[in-house]
C-alpha cells in the first residue's frame, strides 16, 4: 500500500523541473501563484508610479530579498520549526519588552529595535511567531482544545498583543490576535464557544466606543459618511471610490486612469494601489487579480489540510487565513466598506515592511508542504 | 494511551481539521465574492455616477477661501482691508517656446534672477497643466503693459488675488498687529480643513486675538476642468462665510495725535473711557509697518525690527514693565485714607529726608527736593509729589496693606485686554518677596515702594486701567480694544460689554479728596504739572512721575550722546478729565523722557480733543 503510493508520488513528479523544485523544497503551484501576483503587482506599480523605473527597480530588489528569505526558510524542516517555536516566542517577547524599554521612536510609536547593523521591528516577527507558538502548544494537547488549554492559548496571544498595543501599534496587534485566533479555530474550538465569543465582541462595541480616541471615532464616522468631510478625512475614500467606480467593467486602460495619473488618489503606490488597478483594469481586472489571491489562499489551505502533523496543520492554516485578512482589509478599505487603517495590499503595494514577513510565512508553508517525513510507524 | 486510540484520535483530528478548512475556504470565497460584489456595485451599478465625477477628468474639489474680516476704528476709519494684488502666472503646456516667452516677458515686466530660479524649480515639480507663479505683486503699469501684449503670450495669465493691506501704515500697528503666511507652527493649532485655500493667519495683535472672528469659514466647489486645468463649469458650490469685521474703540485721529506727541521717544500712551473701559488710544513707540509682514519679511528687516534700535516690534503698552514712580502716589494715598492710616488734614513736616523710626543706621531716605517741601498735608503732598509724606504713609500702612489695596486697582495682575501675552508687572508684598526672592521683607523697602520705586513694576495698560478706575470712582472695567463685531452674514452689529467690578471704599468722600489733590497737580499753585494747566478750559486731574533708569547694558555700539540719553529718567504721567465728570483717562510712559511733567500736555490735548469731538457735539444735539 505504502509502496503503491510512493510509486504514485514518484510518477506524478516524473519531469526534471518538478524534481529540482522538490529538491529545493519549493511548492510549484504556490510558487506559480506568487509569481503571477508579483508580476501583476509590478505592472500596476509601473503605472501608479508615473512610469518610474527607479521605483520598479527598488521594488524588485525588495521582492528578491523577500524571495531569498522564503527560500531559506523553506529549507528548514517543519520538525525543526516545531522545536524552535517556544524559543522564538521567548526571544520575541524579550525583544518586545526591550523595544518598550529602549526602542527607537518612529512616527510617535516605539516599534524599532536598533541592532546597530539593522533596525529591527520585533512586532513584525510576532505575526509569525505567535501562531507558531500557539500551534506548538495546541498540537501537544488533545484536540479539540478543552477550557484550560483555551485559557492558556488566550494568555499566549494576549501577552504579545498587549506588548505591541503598548508601542502603540494597534494594527499589528490586531493582526497578531487574528493569527492566534485562526490557530484556535483550526484547533477545533467548539462552534458554540466561537458563537458566544462573537456575540460578546459585538456587545462590547458600544463600550469600546466610549474608550476610543476622538480621531478614531472620526475615522469610523467618516467611513459611514465620507461626504461629510470632503476636504478632510473623507478625501481619501471619496477619491478612491471615484477611481474604482469610474473604471467601469473593463477599466480605462493601463496608464489611462485619470484619477490615478492626475494625483487624485492619495498613497497610490502603497495603500491605495488597488484603486489604481481597479480604475485602469475595471471589474474584469479585479476578478482576475482576486482570483490569483483566491488561488494562493486555496493552495495554502490545501497544503494545511495535507500537512503531516498537527503543528503543521495549525500553523499552515493560520498563515493562509492571515494572508486572506490582509487582502480583505485592504480591498475593503479602498472600496469604502472598512475604515482607512493603513494595511497594504499584500505583495503588490510598494515597499512595506510586511513583505518580508509575508514571504517568510510562505517559506514555512513551502516547508510544511515539501518536508514530508516518510512515516515508518 | 493505547496505539489504537491514538490512531483514532489522530484521524478524528484530521477529520475535524479538514472540516474547518472547508468552512474556511467557503467563508473566504464568500468574502472575496462580497468584495467583487462591492466593486461591481461601484463599477457597474454606480458607474455613470462615478464616471461623471471623473469623466475626462475632471471633477476637482476646490476650496473657496473666505474673505478676511475688515478692521475699522470707532468712526469707520479703515485699519485693515483686503486689496487685490496681481500675479503673473504661466501654464507651461500652453507655452510653445518657454525661453523665448521668458525673454520677451522680461522686457515688459521686471523679472529678477530669484523669480526665474524659483520658476524653473517649480517647472520641474509641477504638472504641465498647473499654473506656476512667475512674478507676484505686479504694479499697475506692469498689469497694463501685460494686458496690451496679452495676445503675444499664450499660456501667460494675470491673476488677481486678495491680500491684506493696512492703509494706516505704522499707525496703531501694535494694536492691530499683522497677518503672515501660515507656517508649520500655526498648522498645529488650527482646523486645517477650514484653512484650505487660506494664505494668511493673524500673527500678532488683534489680527491674532480675534483670528476666529476674522477668518470666516471655508467654502468649496466641485469644478469640471479640462485637460489644461482650465475650469469649464462649476458643478456644485458651497459658498464660504466671510469673516466678521471688527469695529474698534480706537479713534484714529486721537491715536495719531498721541503718536506724534510722543515724538522720537520710545514709550506708550493709552487712553481709556472710564465709564466703559473702551481703549481709545493705544500707542507703543517705536512702531513698525505691518504691511512688511504680509508677503513675508526678509530676515534682515525682521531682525532690525526685533532687535534693532528700541526694538520696534516690542509692544511696550502690554509687555513693557516700568517702575511707576510717583504716579503710584494717588493710589497709595487713597489707600492710606481709606485704611485710616492717615488723616487727610494731618500735617507732615518735610525736611528733605526721612528717618525710619527705630533704624539704628540712621539712613536718610531723601526727598527729590533736597531742601524739602516744609509742612504738607494730603492734598499738597500729592500736588507737590512730596516723597517724605509718602515714606511716612507707607511706613504706617505696611507693605501688605499697600499690596492689598493696590491689588483692587489691578496692579500685579493682567488687565485682561484683548491682546495676547500681556505682562503682570510686580506688586510686591512680604509673601511675594519670600516666594520670588527667598528673603524677608525689610521695612526700608516699604518706604521705597511707597514712592513707586524698588520692586514695583507696572505695564502702561495697567497704569491706564487703574487711572480709569480712579476716574470712575471704582468702576474697574476690563480694557477693550474691540467695540463691536460686524457680522457680514445678516449685517448685524454685536456690541461687546466688557466685564467690570466695583471697588468700594469705607468712606466715599475719599474719592473727592483724591480728585481734589490730583486737580491741584495740574491747576494748583505748586502743582508739578502746573505749566500744563495754564489757560485750560476744563479741569484735569493728574499725577506726574519720574522713574530712575537702573543702569543699562554697556553696549559699545552706542555713541556718547546716545548713552547719555539712555541714562535719562523715564517720564510718566497719568490724568483724567474733566474733574467731576471725567470722560477720558490717560497714561503716558516715555522712556528717557526725563520728567513726567513733560508728558502732561499729551494727556491734556487728548482729553481736550476728545471732549471737542464727542462731548460738545452731543451736547449741541
Amino acid at each position: 500500500m505504502r509502496n503503491n503510493s510512493a510509486q504514485f508520488f514518484d510518477s506524478a513528479y516524473q519531469n526534471r523541473t518538478a524534481k529540482i523544485l522538490r529538491f529545493l523544497h519549493i511548492d510549484p503551484l504556490l510558487l506559480f501563484g506568487l509569481l503571477m501576483l508579483m508580476a501583476a503587482g509590478l505592472v500596476i506599480l509601473y503605472s501608479a508610479g508615473d512610469g518610474s523605473t527607479a521605483l520598479i527597480e527598488r521594488q524588485m530588489i525588495r521582492l528578491a530579498i523577500a524571495f531569498t528569505v522564503m527560500f531559506v526558510i523553506a529549507q528548514i524542516p517543519q520538525q525543526q520549526l516545531y522545536l524552535w517555536a517556544p524559543w522564538f516566542f521567548a526571544v520575541g517577547i524579550t525583544l518586545l519588552i526591550l523595544v518598550l524599554l529602549a526602542g527607537d521612536v518612529g512616527k510617535g510609536a516605539q516599534r524599532w529595535l536598533n541592532l546597530y547593523v539593522v533596525k529591527f521591528q520585533p512586532s513584525e516577527m510576532m505575526k509569525l511567531v505567535t501562531p507558531m507558538m500557539l500551534a506548538w502548544y495546541l498540537s501537544e494537547k488533545p484536540l479539540p482544545p478543552r477550557l484550560p488549554s483555551l485559557l492558556i492559548s488566550l494568555v499566549l496571544v494576549a501577552v504579545p498583543t498587549l506588548l505591541i498595543a503598548l508601542q502603540p501599534d494597534l494594527g499589528t496587534a490586531l493582526l497578531v490576535v487574528t493569527a492566534g485566533f485562526f490557530v484556535v479555530y483550526f484547533g477545533g474550538i467548539q462552534w458554540r464557544v466561537l458563537l458566544g465569543t462573537g456575540l460578546a465582541v459585538l456587545a462590547s462595541v458600544p463600550v469600546l466606543w466610549q474608550f476610543m480616541h476622538d480621531y478614531q471615532k472620526q475615522r469610523v464616522l467618516t467611513l459611514l459618511n465620507p461626504e461629510s468631510d470632503p476636504l478632510g478625512a473623507g478625501y481619501h475614500i471619496i477619491q478612491s471610490k471615484i477611481a474604482i467606480g469610474s473604471g467601469g467593467l473593463y477599466g480605462k486602460g493601463w496608464f489611462n486612469g485619470t484619477q490615478s495619473q492626475l494625483d487624485f488618489i492619495p498613497e497610490r503606490t502603497t495603500d491605495f494601489i488597488f484603486s489604481v488597478f481597479s480604475e485602469e483594469f475595471g471589474t474584469m481586472g479585479a476578478v482576475v487579480l482576486l482570483s490569483i489571491y483566491a488561488f494562493i489562499i486555496i493552495r495554502c489551505l490545501y497544503i494545511a489540510a495535507n500537512a503531516q502533523d498537527s503543528f503543521g496543520r495549525l500553523l499552515a492554516g493560520s498563515l493562509s487565513l492571515t494572508f486572506f485578512v490582509y487582502l480583505f482589509v485592504n480591498v475593503g478599505m479602498v472600496s469604502g466598506i472598512l475604515p482607512v487603517v493603513g494595511v497594504p495590499l499584500p505583495l503588490v503595494s510598494y515597499g512595506g515592511t510586511s513583505m518580508v514577513t509575508l514571504m517568510a510565512g510562505f517559506g514555512m508553508l513551502m516547508s510544511i508542504s515539501t518536508h514530508r517525513r516518510l512515516v515508518t510507524k | 494511551m493505547s496505539y489504537k486510540s491514538h490512531v483514532s484520535d489522530h484521524s478524528y483530528e484530521v477529520y475535524l481539521f479538514r472540516i474547518r478548512v472547508i468552512v474556511a475556504v467557503i467563508i473566504a470565497l464568500i468574502l472575496i465574492g462580497g468584495l467583487l460584489v462591492r466593486l461591481a456595485w461601484l463599477q457597474v451599478v454606480d458607474y455613470s455616477h462615478f464616471s461623471k465625477l471623473s469623466e475626462s477628468n475632471r471633477i476637482r474639489l476646490m476650496a473657496l477661501p473666505p474673505n478676511r474680516g475688515l478692521i475699522y476704528d470707532r468712526n469707520g476709519v479703515l485699519l485693515a482691508e483686503n486689496i487685490p494684488t496681481y500675479h503673473l502666472e504661466i501654464i507651461p503646456e500652453q507655452v510653445k517656446d518657454m525661453t523665448a516667452t521668458l525673454r520677451e516677458l522680461s522686457k515688459i515686466v521686471s523679472l529678477s534672477d530669484a523669480d526665474l530660479e524659483n520658476f524653473h524649480k517649480q517647472l520641474k515639480v509641477k504638472r504641465s497643466f498647473q499654473r506656476i507663479a512667475l512674478r507676484t505683486h505686479l504694479d499697475e503699469k506692469e498689469v497694463a503693459r501685460l494686458a496690451v501684449n496679452r495676445y503675444r503670450f499664450p499660456g501667460v495669465d494675470v491673476k488677481a488675488r486678495l491680500s491684506r493691506y493696512y492703509p494706516q501704515g505704522e499707525s496703531a500697528s501694535h494694536a492691530i498687529g499683522y497677518v503672515g503666511r501660515i507656517n508649520e507652527k500655526d498648522l498645529r493649532h488650527i482646523d486645517v480643513g477650514n484653512y484650505r485655500g487660506s494664505n494668511y493667519i493673524g500673527k500678532s495683535g488683534l489680527e491674532k486675538f480675534y483670528e476666529k472672528q476674522l477668518h470666516g469659514t471655508v467654502g468649496h466647489q466641485d469644478v469640471e476642468v479640462n485637460a489644461q486645468g482650465r475650469i469649464l463649469r462649476v458643478i456644485d458650490k458651497v459658498a464660504p462665510v466671510p469673516g466678521n469685521d471688527l469695529i474698534l474703540n480706537l479713534d484714529m485721529a486721537l491715536q495719531k495725535q498721541a503718536e506724534i506727541a510722543l515724538g522720537d521717544l520710545a514709550g506708550s500712551v493709552i487712553a481709556i473711557e472710564p465709564d466703559t473701559g473702551a481703549v481709545v488710544v493705544f500707542v507703543s513707540k517705536p512702531m513698525f509697518d505691518p504691511n512688511l509682514f504680509v508677503h513675508g519679511i526678509s530676515y534682515k528687516d525682521y531682525n532690525k525690527l526685533q532687535h534693532g534700535d528700541n526694538k520696534p516690534l516690542f509692544n511696550r503698552a502690554i509687555f513693557g514693565q516700568y517702575p511707576p514712580g510717583s504716579t503710584l502716589k494717588p493710589f497709595i494715598g487713597l489707600g492710606g485714607l481709606d485704611t485710616g492710616s492717615i488723616d487727610p488734614n494731618e500735617i507732615v513736616n518735610c525736611k528733605g529726608y526721612y528717618l525710619l523710626p527705630g533704624d539704628k543706621t540712621k539712613r536718610k531716605y531723601r526727598d527729590w527736593k533736597k531742601w524739602g517741601h516744609g509742612k504738607v498735608n494730603f492734598e499738597t503732598a500729592i500736588e507737590q509729589s512730596c516723597d517724605v509724606y509718602f515714606y511716612e504713609l507707607a511706613h504706617r500702612m505696611g507693605i501688605d496693606k499697600i499690596h492689598d489695596f493696590l491689588a483692587k486697582f489691578g496692579f500685579g495682575q493682567k488687565t485682561g485686554i484683548d491682546l495676547y501675552g500681556e505682562r503682570k508687572g510686580i506688586l510686591p508684598s512680604t509673601e511675594w518677596k519670600k516666594k520670588n526672592r527667598g528673603k524677608i521683607w525689610y521695612p526700608g523697602e516699604t518706604l521705597i515702594a511707597g514712592i513707586g520705586q524698588g520692586y514695583m513694576l507696572v505695564t502702561p495698560i495697567q497704569l491706564a486701567s487703574a487711572t480709569a478706575t480712579l476716574a470712575s470712582r471704582g468702576e474697574r472695567f476690563q480694557p477693550r480694544l474691540l467695540k463691536a463685531i460686524h457680522v457680514a452674514d445678516g449685517d448685524k452689529i454685536i456690541p461687546l460689554n466688557p466685564p467690570h467690578e466695583r471697588i468700594k471704599l469705607h468712606n466715599k468722600h475719599n474719592w473727592d479728596r483724591i480728585d481734589n489733590a490730583m486737580e491741584l497737580v495740574v491747576h494748583g499753585p505748586h502743582g508739578t504739572a502746573r505749566a500744563t494747566g495754564w489757560g485750560m478750559k476744563f479741569k484735569m486731574a493728574g499725577k506726574t512721575g519720574t522713574a530712575q533708569v537702573f543702569g543699562i547694558a554697556q553696549d559699545a555700539k552706542y555713541d556718547k550722546a546716545t548713552i547719555a540719553k539712555k541714562l535719562r529718567d523715564h517720564g510718566l504721567f497719568i490724568g483724567f478729565g474733566p474733574v467731576g465728570h471725567p470722560v477720558l483717562a490717560v497714561a503716558v510712559v516715555a522712556e528717557n523722557g526725563e520728567h513726567g511733567s513733560h508728558m502732561a500736555p499729551i494727556a491734556r490735548d487728548l482729553i481736550k480733543n476728545y471732549i471737542k469731538k464727542y462731548i460738545t457735539t452731543n451736547d449741541a444735539k
